[in-house]
């Protein structure tokens, strides 16, 4: 049973169609990127898995509950789906450690202590321990996004969807972002990624979904995105992201 | 040439007139002011809330009172209450009470703007990490609104602070009435007044000026 499965998804503002009969599937433990040009439903593809954004057609289950059923618990599902935003969107009025224990102990119920100690090994692990007394507005963006991640981690999600996580960041921060990333697709965690990052795709992803005019043009295996894409769209698109 | 006395204003007379108003015009403030937040932010979010059973009466609310004059207000609150309940209220209720309705559709607007200024990724934010409704409002966006919109709060509760003189229309005992009488007892209507100017003015000054600061302060730490 896929972990993210969505079918024929369909989105209209007014009478713009952003999303047309997008169908894909995410298997447990698999790491997907999601690419394409700017305007391309990329980013409100990923906001419809966990109901941020509504879809007027289709069906997304994510663990098997229907996301677009209005008898579905949205903060419960949305509890156990990490999400992490192109601006970070950390709390700037918290504290680094409160803006890692808020969720869990207002929506998962934890206790203050436990979820502090969580916060902080997850701090621990994105490299920023030493950070913890500070507010979101005294990191760099670097910092601030493995805080978002982390963040998102406390929640214990079953699977994280990334929305252009790097794409906000001076160059020389993407790196230390990325390698938090991919250490967890390594450990085997279920991730969807909008990127443009192609270096991390083909390091990690197992499959690559390029859209184009808020439709799934290509849904392959790594191999075969990067080795012979079959429309010319994403043939042109690789072209412009790759050679430079 | 005006021949001013101001030696009738001993500390008795002040205690015995002076106080007694000044204290009403500080609670009224206050209650109004946080009455009127715990309100005005109720509107404001109903205003915001894209539906429009609730958009329509708080828009309706807001600009009906913005559009009548607070002495208004202040008059048919006081002689129409005692029809709909059937027994007259007393002067300083009512007063309390009109200027608690009537701050709510100042501070829902300013509230407006501050919840406006919080960007809908914090939003997003909050309910990607399983949040409700209410707690996304109440721990991530209300206290960020809050916290850019001090200033203007603060500095509608000044204007507020002077607006409790117009309780005079309903002859409710604030910090200008007992100017007013001690001015009339004793004959100096003139000093009274005066000193009641200096007395507004210092205040509201002096509050504007502590307004200032915490803006550089606030401006400081975001």
């Amino acid at each position: 049973m896929p972990m993210i499965e969505m079918n024929n998804v369909s989105k209209w503002y007014g009478r713009f169609q952003v999303l047309a009969e997008c169908s894909t599937q995410v298997e447990k433990g698999e790491v997907i990127v999601v690419c394409g040009p700017s305007g391309s439903g990329k980013s409100t593809l990923i906001k419809c898995v966990n109901g941020l954004e509504p879809f007027q057609q289709g069906e997304i289950l994510v663990n098997s509950i229907s996301v677009g059923d209005p008898k579905t618990n949205l903060p419960k599902l949305r509890a156990r789906v990490g999400m992490v935003f192109q601006h970070f969107e950390l709390f700037p009025h918290m504290s680094i450690t409160e803006n890692l224990s808020i969720a869990q102990v207002k929506v998962l119920g934890r206790g203050k202590d436990e979820a502090r100690e969580r916060g902080l090994k997850l701090l621990d692990r994105v490299g920023l321990r030493a950070q913890a007394d500070k507010f979101p507005g005294q990191l760099s963006g670097g910092q601030q996004q493995r805080v978002a991640i982390a963040r998102a981690l406390s929640m214990d999600p079953i699977c994280m969807l990334f929305d252009e996580p790097t794409s906000a960041l001076d160059p020389e921060m993407i790196n230390e972002v990325l390698d938090v990333m991919v250490e967890l697709a390594q450990e085997g965690m279920t991730m969807m990624v909008v990127t443009h990052e192609m270096g991390f795709a083909r390091k990690v992803a197992h499959r690559v979904i390029f859209m184009d005019q808020g439709r799934i043009v290509e849904d392959d295996k790594k191999e075969a995105f990067f080795g012979s894409p079959r429309s010319e769209r994403a043939q042109q698109f690789l072209s412009k992201i790759l050679h430079h | 040439m005006l021949a001013l006395d101001f030696s009738f204003l001993t500390p008795a007379v002040i205690s015995g007139y002076i106080v007694k108003g000044f204290i009403f015009s500080l609670q009224l403030t206050l209650i109004a002011m946080l009455g009127g937040i715990v309100l005005g932010t109720l509107l404001a979010l109903m205003r915001l809330s894209g539906r429009p059973w609730l958009v329509v009466p708080a828009a309706g609310y807001v600009n009906t009172m913005r559009s009548i004059p607070l002495v208004m207000v202040i008059l048919w609150f006081f002689l129409l209450i005692p029809l709909v309940i059937g027994r007259p209220l007393g002067a300083e209720i009512s007063a309390i009470i009109t200027f608690t309705l009537f701050e709510a559709a100042y501070y829902s607007e300013i509230m407006r703007a501050g919840i406006q200024s919080i960007s809908r990724g914090q939003v997003a934010a909050g309910y990607a990490l399983g949040m409700s409704y209410r707690q996304t409002m109440g721990l991530i966006v209300l206290p960020q609104a809050f916290r850019n919109m001090l200033p203007v709060l603060l500095t509608q509760t000044i204007i507020l602070f002077q607006d409790t003189s117009l309780v005079y229309a309903i002859g409710a005992y604030d910090l200008l009435k007992g100017f007013e009488i001690a001015g009339k007892n004793f004959n100096r209507p003139v000093e009274t007044y005066l000193v009641a100017a200096l007395l507004y003015f210092v205040i509201s000054f002096s509050l504007s000026m502590l307004v200032r600061r915490l803006q550089q302060r606030i401006a400081i730490v975001k």
